[in-house]
């Protein structure tokens, strides 16, 4: 190969047209999205999981009773995502957080739509956005904005 | 690990790695000939009298399914050679490894892994080893995972961002001498690097891991034929790997309870140590790891850069205990730990301590 | 003698459906497509090996050990795991080493009537075979050990790829005895 060729290079494309079965539990969490309705289940200590597992992630105990928790809670953590990753929903530069509904002990990973970083803060309160159209997807969420406070409060 | 239990003593005898930015010129199974070759020859072993081969590579990094058959090529595998895989970085290989030998059917075993990043896009393929209904949709990337982690480090007041960039400048310094090292500068300073932005905030570019093509071959040998293939074998005192929950939002992401578990089941505390070399992808997630594995300022930490230099997936592990190793064989150190980490933000990790008799 | 198992039970206790979507129609599975791409750059051996299609050339590497020649060259002798860079230019004839008559189509591959044969190609001076069509011949007369030669694209339609060679058909020379068609590097090992 002369070094002034360019060398030859092929481009491949591997998809995987995945459909996954839910089970009972991942199935009423995607059937709640649908509804606009953000469910969590039970753990043994009382505190509540949200999304919903089969099974602790911490005690490996099956787990059984599903609840619905609140569309508001608070960002946990958070970072900032310019550009979009290509095959997210989102298509804007937006903040990816881990955000604890109201009414949950764990967080649950979802973007957070504001305008720049200097938008974001730990522990600031955010509610859930839906899309029009809902299929039982974790994207039927659009994401959380901003939770606008009551005058009251 | 108790010393009721009769465990034969395993060690590291030769290594053999590379890395760089992009790898051009060969391909993986000519890269993996020639380390495999190297490895093999300093030990002044041949393929059949190798016991037991066990690799670690990812067919969703290569594009192809049961791409390590093809790299079994690079090892000369006929006639038929006892031979693993395992889809995770070599380290883990290295366990499986040891597993065999202390099994006592065999007293040599050739480990290697290997990467190729730049084929593809390895921040989507790590994106689809998260939970499949309610994270991989989102198709985060492994930085952002490790931007939560940093945030949450820095929110506690555990870290600061210029400990985070001490840690970055660190890696580039030490990188400096190392022929494998992809980002390294003899005098990058503090201000230097604070002054970049935020690029999967809060963490800088600096701050994240450099992804490098490459790989690792490592031969393990047992009892008297260590001593007889090696003058200084890095003798493997104690491996242990741990898990903790992949549900991100159920974990305290400022610890790491596995690499804290590993470290101690590996023996940790039984004696000083010379060097760490630890597997990070961040300087967050390296300052997680000094806490856990309780390093103090006697004990050098990644000399060679650390994976923050040169991240191959994959291979950045074994390459960590390859480090450690060979420098307790050149007579460098006499005690190390090594460290290997996979999943996203710390989540498995393996601890590999050795040293010279 | 295999032990008939009942279906599994995940969990021990029923999952309480919340009231609130128990009328509705559950969502039983999701929808969760990958797609990566990849670019890739062929090693420098490949890179020559189909840059010289493009002149009606088929390279091959030569093993330092024992002299085997593989085609196409991969820049290793995968029996002992060495390096080669010893490149040899091999004809475009061989013979047949084994071959399938495959009745159903390839997707993408409209040109390609069924039946077709695709046999392992094993040109002269190489150890190893290498996958090509046989035509230019009624399927049934396809055997191992048959001589075939290298049918090419037309001068103005070659590219830097194996696809330049349309098929492989035969040459009329006398056949080679079946017991001595096909892989040849691992009698070359001995």
């Amino acid at each position: 190969m002369s070094e002034t060729e360019e060398p030859l290079r092929a481009e491949l494309t591997v998809e995987y047209p995945f459909t996954r079965t839910t089970g009972d539990v991942i199935g009423a969490f995607m059937t709640g999205l649908r509804e606009k309705r953000i469910f969590g289940i039970k753990r043994q200590d009382g505190g509540v999981l949200v999304p919903p597992l089969e099974y602790d992630p911490v005690s490996s105990e099956p787990l059984t009773e599903m609840l619905e928790v609140s569309q508001s809670g608070v960002v946990d953590t958070w970072t900032w995502v310019d550009p979009p990753r290509p095959q997210s929903p989102w298509n804007v530069p937006h903040a990816l957080a881990l955000i604890r509904l109201d009414g949950a002990d764990t967080s649950m990973l979802h973007a957070v739509l504001v305008d720049s970083p200097s938008d974001m803060s730990t522990g600031m309160r955010v509610t859930a956005i839906w899309e029009e159209e809902r299929v039982g997807h974790i994207a039927d969420l659009t994401g959380f904005v901003k939770e606008v406070e009551e005058s009251d409060s | 690990m108790s010393k009721s239990h009769n465990f034969r003593d395993i060690a590291v005898i030769s290594v053999a790695s590379h890395q760089t930015k992009i790898l051009s010129q060969v391909n993986e199974v000519q890269l993996m000939a020639d380390l495999i070759s190297r490895s093999r020859n300093s030990a002044g072993l041949k393929q059949e009298e190798i016991g037991f081969t066990c690799s670690g590579s990812s067919d969703f990094l290569a594009g192809q399914a049961f791409s390590f058959v093809h790299t079994l090529d690079a090892v000369g595998a006929v006639p038929p050679i006892s031979e693993s895989h395992v889809e995770m970085d070599g380290a883990f290989a290295l366990y499986e490894a040891w597993v065999k030998l202390q099994i006592g059917e065999v007293d040599t075993a050739l480990v290697y892994s290997y990467g190729k990043p730049s084929a593809g896009s390895v921040i989507d393929v790590l994106a689809t080893q998260l939970d499949p209904y309610y994270v991989s949709p989102l198709w985060p990337d492994c930085f952002s995972l490790a931007g939560l982690q940093a945030r949450s480090l820095l929110d506690k007041g555990s870290i600061s961002l210029e400990r985070m960039s001490e840690v970055a400048m660190r890696s580039q310094k030490n990188a400096f001498d190392n022929p494998n090292g992809v980002r390294s500068s003899e005098d990058i300073s503090l201000d230097d690097l604070m002054s970049e932005p935020a690029i999967a905030d809060p963490l800088r570019k600096s701050d994240l891991s450099e992804i490098a093509d490459g790989g690792c071959a490592v031969i393990l040998a047992a009892d008297n034929k260590a001593d007889s293939l090696c003058d200084r074998p890095a003798w493997i005192k104690g491996i242990d790997h741990r898990i903790d929950s992949h549900t991100l939002g159920a974990r305290d992401l400022t610890r790491s309870p596995s690499a804290s578990l590993a470290a101690e089941k590996a023996g940790r505390n039984s004696d000083r140590l010379d060097i760490a070399e630890i597997h990070g992808i961040t300087s967050a997630q390296e300052l997680i790891l000094e806490k856990e594995f309780a390093l103090e300022d006697e004990t050098k930490i990644n000399p060679s850069g650390g994976a923050l230099a040169s991240d191959t997936v994959m291979a950045s592990g074994l390459i960590r205990i390859a480090e450690v190793a060979s420098r307790i064989i050149s007579g460098q150190v006499d005690r190390g730990l090594a460290h290997a980490t996979s999943g996203p933000c710390l989540q498995q990790n393996l601890v590999c301590i050795m040293e010279g008799k | 003698m295999t032990e008939s198992h009942p279906s599994p039970s995940p969990l021990s206790k029923k999952v309480e459906i919340p009231e609130s979507i128990r009328e509705v129609e559950p969502v039983r599975s999701i929808r969760s497509p990958v797609k990566l791409v990849y670019d890739f750059v062929p090693s420098p051996p490949v890179q020559e090996y189909l840059r010289s299609y493009s002149k009606k050339r088929i390279l091959g590497h030569r093993s330092p050990i024992d002299g085997a020649v593989f085609v196409p060259p991969r820049g290793v002798d995968p029996r002992h795991g060495v390096l080669i860079d010893e490149v040899v230019e091999l004809p475009d004839r061989g013979h047949v080493g084994n071959f399938c008559v495959t009745h159903l189509p390839i997707p993408g591959r409209d040109d390609l009537d069924t039946p077709y044969v695709s046999a392992w190609i094993h040109l002269d001076g190489a150890n190893v075979g290498f996958l090509g069509l046989v035509a230019g011949c009624d399927n049934d007369e396809v055997h191992i050990g048959m001589r075939v030669q290298a049918v090419w694209k037309k001068e103005e339609e070659l590219g830097n790829t194996a696809e330049n060679i349309l098929f492989w058909k035969p040459t009329g020379e006398p056949s080679i005895p079946p017991d001595e068609a096909g892989n040849r590097a691992w009698d070359h090992d001995k």
